[in-house]
């Protein structure tokens, strides 16, 4: 997994509250054993019209969002079904940072396995944040991760929390495979315990 | 240990396998089910880096979200959906894992043959990348839905990185009344909690009107836990449970079976142990329910009208509502009695066990489906449709116009050939209404079978306890 560097990145807004994966990327994307090339599904239900044109009044066709790399989004966001093709989709898109005043707690962890960044904030913050991208292709936010920092182009400054641990992986681009795997001798002996005691499992 | 704990505690305590300075854990996964859509890059991962399947015993896959409910003998004609399929059973046979095909009698829903198999057990933690992987919570086991990437990771590990959740107890209580379901009682609990209110949690059901229930009616209300935001839902294992459990495939047996009733029971939460958050919900009040917007949290009482979202004070819900209505092609303040339906869905894991096909024969028998409209019975698995078909009920559900499928996920997400079109209206009792889940600009309102069942007949909503006894 590549490291998560700092970024300043162009913000696109969605206020709609309880975006759901479905929403995110409908189960037609679904249907492949690939993890690439899904961000052409990417809310393909918003983002095109009936014929298959764009629909230009969704924020993401519209050329103030062009090079967009932060989603601004309401309250819930992810909730819904367990496809990590969300955050596969989002990304492939170009959308590494996801802000908002909450998640959805399989979403929230599955961008983590994806060297992405989703950020909470209190509902004041987003709002803040949500006018300030409104304002045009200009209005970038710089993320810093290591010194959990958000920059406004006013030079704002927006703290947040995270993690200790996934914002250790996702400084470092760890596989929590690799990092499990050394401990595969807890592993071994919680089997072994397991055998005496629970045999039937 | 002195500490006071719940029934999630003492599972969380029993699967630690480590514990990091950071607070993250190391949790042993005992039981894992895979399917079709969300494995084969999973199985890629493991490929790419060399790795192996560290228990293939502990992991059971079955094909279910994309497979066809017409004949299986005919083959799969969308050529993705087959490559998905194949690269499954090819999957599987690479890393020495059982899997239950199209042609499988035991072949169902994930979330259905689990329990039926006996794979699902008390005090196990069960992960699948489903998030209706919280169905066999209804055992007293803790199971979540996971991503792909933590698929791999049990797949490689037969563990899982997590943080512990919070504990959050409904308490459900009173006597269930006469046309009150399971899905009456969980989607009236999502309607108060809302489709986040429990994220970050999980959900203990308690009180008597879930003990009451049958082991189906407890996977109906554990099954829809996500759709309240938790990830996770349980309820306490009792004779009911074990008497679900004996004699199935996969259960314990003789000795180690009284061994393993000593375990479950020892697991049920103490007396006065410590919620993060507790609700009661009074079920003697509640009527039958029917959702009316694109979020499973818009429940109202079928005797109720549509809500008016402008009465709602917060501007992003007020315009998520209105968003929704007009999805739904609905005006405030008709009646839901009034509204007319297309489809009737009957099937998935929140709703396609043997209990919930008696409930649907008991008002269709002798009663014939509304010309208007089109109805589909999808049976949870084989075995389910096997047992359908000893009772008697394939022939009350074909008399009645129904059509009677092979199992599978089938319609409650559409990604097999059975869909909605766009704007068809559709009683459905699967368990998400969000925009498109069951076909493009499709119209899902949830309900219980048996109101389903109703509706089918009607043509419209109607309240199953007016119909003849």
């Amino acid at each position: 997994m590549e490291k998560f560097e700092t970024t300043t990145a162009v913000t696109a807004v969605l206020r709609e509250i309880n975006i759901d994966t479905d929403k995110i990327i409908p189960k037609q994307y679904l249907k492949t054993i690939q993890r690439t090339g899904l961000g052409k599904g990417l809310f393909s239900e918003l983002r095109y019209n009936d014929d298959g044109t764009d629909n230009k009044d969704f924020i993401l066709n519209q050329p103030s969002t062009k090079n967009v790399e932060i989603l601004i989004a309401g309250d819930n966001f992810g909730c819904g079904s367990s496809r990590e093709h969300a955050p596969w989709a989002l990304l492939d898109y170009g959308i590494k940072i996801i802000i908002s005043t909450s998640f959805a707690d399989i979403f929230y962890g599955n961008c983590f396995k994806n060297g992405m960044l989703p950020i909470v904030l209190d509902s004041d913050q987003v709002n803040l944040l949500m006018d300030d991208a409104g304002r045009g292709a200009n209005a970038k936010l710089r993320i810093n991760l290591e010194d959990q920092e958000i920059a406004t182009s006013d030079g704002l400054i927006i703290n947040f929390e995270i993690d200790k641990f996934l914002k250790h992986c996702l400084l470092n681009g760890l596989d929590d495979i690799d990092l499990t795997l050394e401990k595969a001798n807890k592993i071994e002996s919680y089997e072994k315990k397991i055998e005496n005691d629970r045999p039937w499992v | 240990m002195s500490k006071l704990r719940t029934l999630y505690d003492k599972i969380w305590d029993d699967h630690l396998v480590n514990t990091s300075e950071d607070g993250s854990s190391l949790i042993y996964i005992d039981r894992h089910l895979i399917h079709e859509v969300t494995s084969p890059q999973a199985f890629e991962g493991l490929r790419m880096t060399n790795r192996k399947v560290r228990c293939p015993e502990k992991t059971l896959a079955v094909v279910d979200h994309n497979i066809p409910t017409t004949d299986r003998k005919l083959g799969i004609k969308d050529e993705e959906s087959r490559i998905q399929i194949e690269a499954l059973a090819k999957n599987c046979a690479e890393f020495g894992i059982e899997y239950f095909n199209e042609l499988d009698i035991r072949q169902g829903i994930c979330h259905v043959v689990g329990p039926e198999q006996g794979f699902t057990l008390p005090g196990t933690t069960i992960m699948c990348g489903d998030s209706h992987t919280a169905t066999h919570g209804a055992f007293g086991a803790l199971a979540m839905g996971i991503g792909t990437s933590e698929v791999e990771h049990i797949l490689a590990t037969q563990t899982l990185i997590q943080r512990k959740a919070k504990n959050f107890k409904v308490i459900v209580r009173g006597k269930t009344p006469y046309g009150i379901t399971a899905k009456d009682i969980i989607l009236s609990i999502i309607g108060e909690i809302g489709t986040g209110g429990g994220t970050g949690s999980v959900i203990e059901y308690t009180g008597n009107a879930i003990t009451d229930l049958s082991m189906e009616g407890r996977m109906t209300v554990c099954n829809m836990s996500i759709e309240g935001g938790a990830r996770a839902g349980l309820i306490g294992p009792d004779d009911i449970t074990f008497e679900y459990l004996k004699g199935r495939p996969r259960s314990p047996k003789g000795d180690d079976y009284k061994r393993a009733v000593d375990y479950w029971m020892a697991l049920n939460t103490d007396k006065d142990a410590f919620f993060d958050r507790e609700i009661i919900l009074d079920v003697e009040s509640l009527p039958p329910v029917v959702t009316w917007g694109t979020s499973p949290e818009d429940v109202v009482s079928v005797n109720g009208i549509v809500p008016d979202p402008n009465d709602i004070d917060d501007l992003d819900r007020r315009n998520s509502k209105l968003t929704a209505l007009k999805y739904m092609g609905l005006e405030p303040g008709t009646k839901i009695t009034d509204i007319k339906l297309d489809k009737i869905f009957i099937g998935s894991c929140t709703n396609g066990r043997i209990e919930d096909l008696r409930e649907v024969a008991k008002v269709v028998k002798g009663k014939h489906v509304n010309e208007n409209l089109n109805a589909m019975i999808v049976p949870g698995s084989g075995l389910v449709k096997e047992q359908a078909i000893q009772e008697g009920l394939d022939k009350i559900f074909i008399e009645s116009g129904f059509e009677w499928r092979e199992p599978g996920c089938s319609m409650c997400l559409a990604m097999n050939p059975d869909k909605l079109q766009p704007k068809e209206r559709c009683a459905s009792t699967s368990n998400r209404n969000f925009e498109g889940r069951q076909g493009f600009k499709g119209r899902t309102h949830l309900v219980s079978p048996a109101m389903a069942a109703a509706a089918a007949i009607a043509g419209h909503f109607t309240d199953v306890r007016e119909l003849d006894q």
